[in-house]
Formats: C-alpha cells, sequence, structure tokens
C-alpha cells in the first residue's frame, strides 16, 4: 500500500526519521548486537578479558539441567496461564454478551484490572495468600489446609499462575466481547429457529466464528505469560522455592545480574528473541490472512 | 435474546456477579488493608470493613515511606509515564509522516530497522542494554530510564495506517492552496489524528507507569525509584515484618492513576486498544 501524491524528496524527511532512528539504534541494534555478540564469548572469572568461545555458552546452556528446567517451568506456566485467563474471560464475554441491563457498569467493573501493573497484582495476591497473615490462607487452614507456597512448589506455581491470570482476564474479555459483538445476530436466530439450544449454538456458530480472535489472543497471551509477567514472579516467588516459578525472563535477570554470568545470560537473551521473533512473524501472518478471509 | 425464561436468564448475572467478584475482591481486600492497623493484619483474619486508619497510613506513606517518602516515587512514576506516552508518540508521528508521505532513499530501510523493534522487547536484551546506558552515564537519570523504552515500532505502525486512510484529495487541496509539508502537518494531519493520539497516549501511560523491570535495573538511587518498582522493597522479608497497612496504602497509591485513565476514558483506552493490536 502506498500513497499516490508524496511531497518532495529533500532533506526534511530524513530530519522526521532521525530522532526515531537514533533512539532505535542506540537502544535496540546496539545492545541487541551486543547480545549476540556476548552469547559467543566466555569473560574470564575477573573480567578482564574474554575468550572467543563460538557456540559453547548454547551448548552448555542447552545441557544446563536448569535450563532445560527453566524451559518447562515457562511452558507450564504459560499454558496455565493462557488457558485459565481466556477460559475466564471467554465465559464472562458470552455472558455479558447476552446481557442488557446493566452491561456497562459489568464492563467497567471486569475492564479495570488490566490497569493494575503486573507487580502491584503479585503484591495484592502475595497479600491475600501469605502464609502467615493471609486472608485466604488463614481460611485454608481454618479448613484444614496449610497454605506455604513459600516451601510449597505446587502452590507457588498456582500463585503465581492465579495472579498472572487474573491481571490477563480483563484484556482477553475485552476482545472476546468485541469479537462477539461482531457475530450477526441474525446467524444466531436462524440457528434458534432451526432447534439449536444455547449450547449447541455455542459450540457450532458462536465460537467457529470467534477463531480469529482466540487465535489472536493465543499469542497475545504467550507472549504475556513468556515476558511481562516478570513484575509478579519477583514480588511473590523470586522464582522460588528451589527454582519452581524460574521461568525464562527471570533466569536471564537472575543470572545477569545476580549470578553475573554474562555470557549465559547473553545466550538466554539469544535464544529468547529467537522465540519472540518467531511469536511476531506468527502473528503477522495470521493479520495477513485475516485481512483477505 | 432469544430465550428469555425465568431462572435461565439470571445465570448470566450470577456469572457475572461471581466473576466481578474475583476481579475486585483482592483489590479490595488490599483497600481495607490500607485502612487498619499493622496490628490487625499480622493477628489473622483481616477484618472485611475498612478501619478508621485511612488517613494516618495515607500520610505514613506518601511523607516518609520506607526509603523514600512514596510522594517522591509517585513523581517519579508521573514523569516516565509521560515521557514514554509523548516521547513515544512523538518521535512515532514524525517517523510515520515521513515513511508515508515522503519518498526519500532508505525509506524501506527505516521502515524495516522500525519493524524489528517489534521484536526486541526490552526484557530480552536487559543485560546488553544496562550497559549501554551506563556507558551512556545515564543510570539514575530520567533519560535512562525512560529513554529505552521509547523507540516504538507500534505507535509508528498506528499513525502509518491511519495516514494511509487520509484521502489523498486533502493532500492534493493543501499543496494547490500552497501549503508546504509543514503545514500540511500541522494543519490538517494533526487534527485528524488527535482521537488516535489520545487513545495511544491513554495505553502508552499505563504501559509507562507500569514498568518494573527496567526502573529496577536502571534505578539504584532511591530517589529516583517509581512506584511500582519501589514497593518491592517495603514487601516484609525473612528477618522482618514489613509495615502492611503503609505497604497496602502504596499499593493502591500505585494502582489509582492507570486505573483512574481506564475508568474515565473508558472508550479511548478500548478504542486504543484495539487499534494497537491490529
Amino acid at each position: 500500500m502506498e500513497k499516490r501524491v508524496t511531497f518532495g524528496g529533500g532533506v526534511l524527511p530524513y530530519l522526521l526519521v532521525l530522532p526515531q532512528m537514533i533512539i532505535t539504534a542506540v537502544f535496540f541494534l546496539w545492545p541487541a548486537s551486543q547480545a549476540v555478540y556476548q552469547s559467543v564469548q566466555l569473560p574470564d572469572p575477573f573480567g578482564l578479558s574474554t575468550t572467543f568461545v563460538w557456540l559453547d555458552n548454547f551448548k552448555f546452556l542447552l545441557s544446563d539441567r536448569y535450563y532445560l528446567e527453566s524451559f518447562q517451568t515457562t511452558a507450564v506456566f504459560s499454558v496455565a496461564v493462557t488457558v485459565l485467563s481466556m477460559g475466564l474471560a471467554l465465559l464472562f464475554a458470552v455472558m455479558a454478551d447476552g446481557v442488557i441491563r446493566g452491561a456497562s457498569t459489568h464492563k467497567t467493573l471486569l475492564i479495570w484490572p488490566y490497569a493494575v501493573a503486573p507487580a502491584i497484582a503479585g503484591v495484592v495476591w502475595l497479600f491475600l495468600f501469605n502464609p502467615s497473615i493471609g486472608v485466604v490462607a488463614f481460611y485454608l487452614k481454618y479448613a484444614g489446609y496449610h497454605w506455604n507456597h513459600v516451601l510449597n512448589a505446587n502452590e507457588a506455581m498456582l500463585l503465581v499462575v492465579v495472579a498472572a491470570a487474573w491481571k490477563q482476564i480483563s484484556y482477553n474479555f475485552l476482545f472476546f466481547l468485541a469479537g462477539l459483538q461482531a457475530i450477526p445476530r441474525s446467524l444466531i436466530e436462524a440457528a434458534a429457529i432451526d432447534g439449536a439450544g444455547g449450547w449447541h449454538r455455542f459450540r457450532t456458530i458462536t465460537f467457529p466464528l470467534l477463531s480469529p480472535t482466540t487465535f489472536f489472543l493465543l499469542v497475545v497471551n504467550i507472549v504475556y505469560a513468556f515476558f511481562d509477567t516478570f513484575g509478579i514472579i519477583h514480588t511473590v516467588t523470586a522464582g522460588g522455592p528451589e527454582r519452581a516459578t524460574m521461568i525464562l525472563v527471570y533466569k536471564v535477570y537472575a543470572d545477569g545480574f545476580v549470578g553475573q554470568d554474562l555470557g549465559s545470560s547473553a545466550a538466554q537473551s539469544v535464544i529468547l528473541m529467537v522465540i519472540v521473533a518467531a511469536l511476531t512473524v506468527v502473528q503477522f501472518r495470521f493479520i495477513e490472512r485475516r485481512v483477505h478471509y | 435474546m432469544i430465550e428469555k425464561r425465568g431462572l435461565a436468564s439470571a445465570v448470566p448475572h450470577i456469572i457475572l456477579i461471581l466473576g466481578i467478584a474475583f476481579m475486585c475482591f483482592p483489590i479490595y481486600l488490599t483497600l481495607v488493608a490500607s485502612t487498619v492497623t499493622q496490628e490487625e493484619i499480622v493477628h489473622p483474619p483481616l477484618p472485611l470493613l475498612p478501619g478508621p486508619h485511612l488517613i494516618e497510613n495515607y500520610k505514613d506513606a506518601l511523607f516518609s515511606g520506607v526509603n523514600v517518602p512514596v510522594m517522591r516515587m509517585l513523581f517519579n512514576s508521573l514523569v516516565m509515564a509521560m515521557a514514554i506516552a509523548v516521547g513515544k508518540i512523538a518521535i512515532s508521528l514524525l517517523s510515520a509522516y515521513a515513511i508515508v508521505y515522503f519518498r526519500f532513499r532508505f525509506r524501506m530501510l527505516c521502515f524495516w530497522t522500525i519493524f524489528i523493534t517489534l521484536m526486541l522487547p526490552v526484557e530480552v536484551r536487559i543485560v546488553p542494554t544496562y550497559e549501554v546506558v551506563a556507558q551512556l552515564n545515564m543510570l539514575n537519570s530520567y533519560a535512562g530510564l525512560t529513554l529505552p523504552l521509547i523507540a516504538s515500532a507500534t505507535a509508528t505502525f498506528l499513525f502509518r495506517q491511519f495516514f494511509m486512510t487520509v484521502p489523498d484529495e486533502l493532500f492534493e487541496a493543501a499543496r494547490m492552496d500552497g501549503a508546504g509539508p509543514l503545514r500540511f502537518f500541522k494543519d490538517i494531519l494533526l487534527p485528524l489524528s488527535t482521537t488516535n493520539i489520545a487513545a495511544l497516549f491513554v495505553i502508552l501511560f499505563i504501559y509507562g507507569w507500569n514498568q518494573f523491570l527496567w526502573p529496577l535495573l536502571v534505578t539504584t538511587d532511591p530517589q529516583m525509584n517509581t512506584i511500582v518498582m519501589g514497593i518491592k522493597q517495603m514487601l516484609p522479608t525473612a528477618d522482618d515484618w514489613g509495615n502492611w497497612p503503609v505497604t497496602m496504602a502504596t499499593a493502591v497509591l500505585a494502582m489509582l492513576p492507570p486505573i483512574a485513565v481506564v475508568v474515565f476514558m473508558q472508550r479511548l483506552f478500548v478504542k486504543g486498544l484495539i487499534e494497537t493490536e491490529k
């Protein structure tokens, strides 16, 4: 897509793109190339010199039990967050789509948690489930269950999943609701006249017509769970107990800033960049398809 | 609606109310916790109704805090969110204008350079970006806090898409009347873009306000902490009970501005959200 009519050349267009180009070059391209460069280097223990080690950092990573475990943790975490937040959001959106009275109040009350920062969401959920003072932990104890996510790996995972999903429901809800409202009423009514019940209509008409929205949200939610949940992990569990909630992004931080293992951290960054690039390509191919369908 | 019979029509309402309870209850308890005393919190269960200590807890948080008064952190967050939102919009408007309305050498190169920044969120390049900012002596400065987050492909693409839909006739009429490139931009394109700019501003403000990892790395000086990252230091640790009421008051203060933006500018917010993800 191009404009038919344009201004002539001259120096002006260069001046207009200059600010963005400078920032992109200094804060994106330079660091990214540094990451690639460092990922094939091994600094000596005093940081005085580095040796070129080809792909040793990657080889080491891929044979590192902790790194592979972190991959697995990330997979479990992101699948759980995606399924939980998209499932609940779809349920709420379908219900809100059917409701007429009070619809905008419902909508407002469901979407505002989007504005809560992941780190703050972490603080809030940590407060509810704090083993010694948390309200929910207290009532669980009252009911005979001793909640302690500080020691129990599964409970820690559950807590970060719930906190991360809770924050993302609003976003998914908005997109599902927009998708539902775009479905022509006449289709649903025709099916109802043919005698299809509510569940049957949802399964054979509404859900298939929502599939572009669902697929789009799938990618967005995976990206969210991979990268934007750093704040939740950092405030709630800091990757613990025993690395049970050490997702990949958190490990880059832990190894690079806490562990000072720059070569490994850079190699992990490069692997993450490849993952983001792949997800972006998937998303764009899908959008191209949606434009033409 | 198709079916509206007795009990069946109540089900959506019940599910929605349960959903709203799930979404709002944690925030409500945070609010309650910010109005009681430390004693009431450390001896659970927490009362379910707000207590009388609202003013003293918030005063405590705003003017003394833990490392630094929360007032200071709120100010830093505001500067950061505004700088990111305004900065992103400004540079994206200019570069999108150049890419759409001019033909120049390296135009496609610029386009693709902007495009690849989509693939490099700050989380994946933290260590090298930190080193670059450290080398530029920008640690603990507003420039270091905001500049690395300002370049954005999404905003540029949004404006590019929008400029493509502006009718060519407007451009031709402006040329006919003798308007130059800057005049056309200022008097025609900008006024047409106001809704888009406002919608984007809402999204970017929330994005900037809610940043966590980047401020955590570049602000070692408590005076430069933002509220979203600063709250981490208020949480109790193994050998410290912390001060929960003040921490929860800080959490409420940290949520308030972005929530206010979402609630009061809901239409712009929804528009911005849906358009930036297209």
